[in-house]
């Protein structure tokens, strides 16, 4: 299963029950796809959950529009504190609900499936694995029996020996020794061999993205890194786009080629991992940045920037939502929202400290407005808007 | 509110449904008693009696389905539940009245103490598992299992025939007339005690479990295991940590039971020739006095509905989590 | 402070990347005590002394007519004699062996039982498990129906419709009280449903790509066989008790033995007035034995499905043993117990309520006690 990601196309069309020649039991053409290309993109993606209840009125305004490209071989990282939207998000792309407003196109096409076969052909392109190890698989049944129906959903017709073979392959994909792990319960593995076996669960579709909802963050740290380094690997491999998402930034940076910040719902900062995580722009950002402990640096005035809490997510406050806490906030920023502005090659901030500094920025503000002044904590501004956008609109 | 709008929804159309079966049950049943019945008393009904009658029990053959049933909807709106046959002329509202307060007192009063006794002694159990308080449970579950009347009837047998310490049966000794008098009273007592105490016994392991069971699980929540660190007494934390959120199911079983106090004391009114609606029900069911049946019958699920609105509201108020949800 | 729950699982190894093999221990691997553990629920002291119990009635309930000493319905001259060498159990007023009337009588208990517990768990499953499921409009159409028949009082309106046939057998009185007792369990199963749908391994299945039917059949279902079998084994000896009630006030067939029937002669003919003792007293002491065993096998169940509640259940002797040292007021939590329900809490009644829904233990039915 090296290259069969990059080209599919060698199978040819419907293979049904024909399609038996080894690895390539994929039943759809895919188009080819070279690295980079764009394969999941969600464009003004929205989501309001209503509200019921004693409380009959309102929404809780989960995502507000963001727009995100998965390209294939790529890790994006989709960074945010509880309550930002980002499960939302990757739900979203799972198509586990629909969304309130925005498409999502796979490969250019709209997606619109739910249900049934057609979403069933979404899934073997798109697979998600959960936060939570121990709640994602089914207790009652083995390893088996839960890689087994992953297998049957989406490479059909293989059973007896071949089943068998595709069974341990997947174990030895995540690294899991298939004598001892097959016939397993849940409750018998640790939490990181439960996380790879979900893994191994979603690669039995053989898909091309892969949403993986912080996947780390309920395993015991020194297997964390583990987790990481099989995921990387399968981008490296098999060209797998993933979305990973994560409230540790560190990881992020660590693991991301891109690096997608979002606060209440809205996406604040995006850019290439290095340069959002050395040089973050938006402040939010900053002040993520800076919490992380830092052994070198016990003592810092800079630490104890972060005032406030996330904000109210049924009525959020109009303009820009960090602005509560935001130690630069003027009264610009407290009634219009920013757009995401281009301050680099692939690098946006929503933020209104850069307007000043990108051509245009200014342009939907009143002249008399006062622009907040990040003063040293910007980050540098290189020339703007020359670079291919980041979404087909 | 809109949750609460919702449960009201609810309730009225079992509510409806109810009275739309009552309506038809003797409508299928063999016989025609009510004719019978005309003609027993030739001449000493009057029409309006005749009507009602009629209208009740859909014998009026000229008028069709429908319409019986608007009339019904209408007699019955009007509290206008009928004429008793067993009883006649007393009206079934008058037998109801005259029967119903009796065993809401009784069983109403054995179901709350059973209530609060499972409740504190399960509390007690469930705070101090491990120890012998658990040998208790086959025991209990012993006598929740015994039939109800079959009890009643030992004690019977033995506290009021053998040791005739309390009287076999009756709500008060016959020959008193009702009044607040304190001899009165006394004898009500008197009378009540062995049905209360057979409902008691038969029931109060039920409740010792439930609350064991709640105790236990609660008793491992995080929570408790921190008042218990901040040093708090133990009293406290029993009751004001653990037994406080362990109580919560309990409430609302109690106040469905509630509405189960008045159709379930069939057979203890039977066997302690308890004057209450249970026993008017049973012979009216004998009698063939269907006006009877159906305004007993009719009265059971409108208390039964009320229990469970009672339950939903308590609920609402106790457990400040539903209050968010939907 | 001192006396913190010991942890039995403290010795674990810590997972590391070099020894990913390692599964971690507490339970050993090999299948024979894993297929044990599957099955913790029986070895529990309790359900197996409520299974044996229940298993001796069901053999008496088989071959209780051929092994019965006399035939019940046979009159003699010894009329209310006292237990004796060829009447165990006396006689009753007509001088018929009481000791063969309950046994015979067993049989139609036994049948009741068992089909209104499968008649009455198959129509709560049904309705129960889809309401969860489906939502929406069919959800508040079957939560309805359920409170319906929650609502209207059971016993009247099975004495009501029992007194319209001429001869309500078992069968008949089997269909009736399933017809009416399914509710409760509907109920249940519905809150039940409705929390595990929100669970992640039934949205990590759907986003696997499988279809509903094969969602609710294998993914939600088996997580359910716990509260299934509770519900069973609540219904049977609601109907037992339901079945003594009625036969006893003459509502059923009189033809037919049960233990209520002879409860029904007994005191038809004032047994306990005339010091009959022996006619009276068994068969309500067997109806009080088959419930007690009944609750036993729930108890072993919600052990079963409440970590929690097992070692509440344990001995003190066991615990003692497991080096468990229970503070008043602390349940010692035991590490790497069967993670079946992560959740547990009670039975909520009344409302509906959405994810975070407890699950239920049997033990808090209030099922409508039949006085």
């Amino acid at each position: 299963m090296s290259d069969e990601a990059l080209d599919p196309a060698g199978s040819g069309g419907r293979a049904d029950s024909a399609g038996r020649a080894g690895a390539t039991s994929r039943t759809t053409t895919r188009p080819v796809v070279a690295r980079d290309d764009v394969v999941l993109e969600a464009v003004g993606l929205t989501k309001h959950f209503p509200l019921r209840g004693l409380r009959a009125s309102g929404a809780v305004h989960a995502v507000d529009g963001i727009d995100l490209a998965l390209r294939s071989g790529q890790v994006i990282a989709l960074v945010g504190e509880s309550g930002s939207g980002k499960s939302t998000v990757a739900r979203l792309l799972a198509r586990l609900y629909p969304q309130t407003a925005g498409t999502i196109r796979l490969h250019g096409e709209e997606v619109t499936a739910r249900r049934g076969r057609a979403f069933r052909r979404y899934a073997r392109r798109v697979q998600m694995i959960f936060q939570d190890p121990f709640a994602s698989l089914n207790p009652v049944h083995t390893v088996r029996y839960t890689l087994t129906r992953a297998v049957k959903i989406h490479q059909k017709g293989l059973s007896g020996d071949e089943l068998e073979k595709a069974l341990r392959a997947l174990l030895e994909r995540v690294q899991l020794s298939p004598d001892r792990f097959i016939d397993k319960f849940p409750h018998e593995l640790s939490g990181g061999q439960r996380q790879r076996v979900a893994i191994a669960r979603a690669l039995a579709a053989d898909p091309e993205v892969l949403l993986a909802d912080e996947p780390i963050s309920m395993l015991d740290v020194s297997i964390r890194i583990g987790i990481l380094n099989l995921l990387q690997d399968l981008r490296d491999r098999l060209g797998i786009a993933i979305l990973y998402i994560t409230h540790d930034i560190a990881s992020a940076r660590y693991f991301a080629d891109r690096t997608y910040v979002m606060y209440a719902g809205k996406p604040v900062e995006t850019g290439d991992s290095e340069s959002v995580t050395q040089t973050p722009a938006h402040p939010y950002t900053q002040l993520l940045v800076r919490s992380a402990p830092d052994p070198e640096d016990l003592v810092s005035e800079e630490r104890s920037g972060g005032r406030g809490e996330p904000p109210n997510m049924v009525n959020p406050p109009e303009g820009c939502r960090f602005s509560p806490r935001c130690p630069f906030a003027t009264d610009l920023c407290r009634t219009t929202t920013p757009p995401l502005l281009q301050i680099g090659a692939g690098r946006e901030v929503a933020c209104w400290g850069y307007a000043s500094r990108v051509g245009g920025g200014t342009d939907a503000i009143p002249a008399s407005a006062q622009l907040p002044q990040l003063g040293a904590a910007a980050a540098p501004v290189t020339a703007a808007a020359t670079t291919t956008p980041e979404v087909t609109r | 509110m809109k949750f609460l709008l919702r449960r009201l929804g609810f309730y009225v159309l079992t509510a409806w449904a109810a009275v739309t079966l009552n309506f038809f049950i003797p409508r299928v049943m063999k016989g025609d008693p009510v004719q019978s019945l005309i003609n027993r008393f030739q001449g000493q009904i009057d029409q309006d009696a005749v009507h009602s009658l009629y209208v009740l029990f859909g014998l009026d053959k000229k008028q069709s389905l429908w319409q019986q049933y608007v009339d019904y909807w209408k007699e019955i709106l009007h509290g206008n539940l009928g004429i008793s046959f067993a009883f006649f002329p007393t009206p079934v509202s008058q037998v109801i009245k005259d029967s119903l307060p009796w065993t809401v007192a009784l069983v109403g009063m054995a179901t709350i103490i059973a209530v609060v006794l499972g409740t504190l002694i399960g509390t007690y159990l469930g705070w101090r598992r491990g120890t012998w308080a658990d040998s208790i449970l086959p025991v209990m579950t012993f006598f929740s299992s015994v039939p109800y009347f079959w009890l009643g009837l030992l004690f019977i047998a033995l506290l009021a025939v053998t040791f005739p310490v309390f009287p076999a049966s009756n709500a008060y000794t016959p020959g008193m007339t009702p009044s607040f008098s304190f001899a009165f009273l006394q004898s009500v007592v008197q009378h009540g005690f062995l049905p209360a105490l057979t409902i008691v016994l038969s029931s109060v392991a039920g409740w010792i479990l439930g609350m064991r069971n709640m105790m236990v699980t609660v008793g491992s929540e995080d929570y408790v295991t921190v008042a218990q660190a901040k040093g708090l007494p133990e009293r406290r934390v029993m009751y004001g940590y653990a037994a406080r959120n362990a109580v919560l199911p309990q409430v609302s079983s109690f106040a469905l039971s509630l509405g189960f106090v008045v159709s379930g004391s069939l057979v203890m009114e039977l066997v302690f020739s308890y004057p209450g609606i249970g026993a008017q029900l049973f012979a009216a069911i004998g009698a063939k006095d269907y006006p009877l049946m159906q305004g007993i019958f009719l009265v059971i699920t409108v208390a039964v509905l009320l229990a469970n609105i009672l339950a939903d509201v308590v609920y609402v108020f106790l457990d400040p989590r539903t209050r968010q949800e939907g | 402070m001192s006396n913190l729950p010991i942890d039995p699982a403290a010795a674990v190894p810590v997972d590391t990347e070099s020894i990913v093999e390692s599964a971690v221990e507490g339970p050993s691997t090999d299948p024979a005590h894993r297929k044990k553990k599957k099955f913790v629920f029986v070895r529990n002291a309790k359900s197996i002394t409520g299974l044996v119990i229940l298993a001796v009635f069901v053999v008496l309930a088989i071959v209780g007519p051929w092994i019965a000493p006399h035939n019940p319905n046979d009159v003699s001259l010894d009329l209310l004699a006292p237990p004796s060498g060829s009447h165990w159990l006396g006689t009753d007023h007509l001088g018929r062996d009481v000791f063969s009337q309950l046994l015979v009588g067993t049989r139609s208990v036994m049948i009741v039982g068992l089909v209104t517990g499968v008649g009455a768990t198959l129509l709560a499953v049904l309705i129960g498990v889809s309401a969860g499921f489906l939502g929406g409009i069919p959800d508040e159409v079957l939560s309805a129906l359920a409170n319906i028949f929650l609502v209207l009082p059971a016993l009247p309106l099975i004495i009501i419709i029992a007194s319209q046939m001429d001869n309500a057998g078992s069968m008949v009185i089997a269909l009736v009280l399933a017809a009416t007792g399914w509710a409760w369990g509907a109920r249940v199963l519905r809150a039940q449903t409705l929390s595990l749908r929100g669970r992640d391994f039934i949205e990590a299945a759907r986003a696997t790509g499988e279809s509903t039917g094969r969602i609710v059949w294998f993914e939600t279902l088996p997580n359910l066989t716990a509260i299934i079998a509770s519900s069973f084994v609540s219904t049977v000896t609601f109907a037992v008790l339901s079945q003594t009630t009625l036969a006893f006030i003459g509502v059923t067939s009189i033809s037919d033995w049960s233990w209520g029937t002879v409860l029904y002669w007994a005191q038809a003919n004032q047994a306990l007035s005339r010091g009959a003792w022996w006619w009276f007293v068994p068969a309500g002491l067997l109806v009080a034995v088959l419930g007690m065993a009944l609750t036993l096998i729930n108890f072993g169940i919600d052990e079963f499905v409440n970590p929690r509640l097992r070692l509440a259940g344990m001995s003190a002797r066991e615990m003692r043993r497991s080096g468990i040292r229970p503070r008043i007021g602390f349940t010692a939590r035991v590490r790497n117990l069967p993670r079946t329900y992560a959740h547990p809490t009670p039975v909520v009644s009344a409302g509906v309520r959405s994810s975070g829904e407890p699950v239920a233990t049997t033990s808090d039915e209030p099922k409508e006690t039949v006085r």
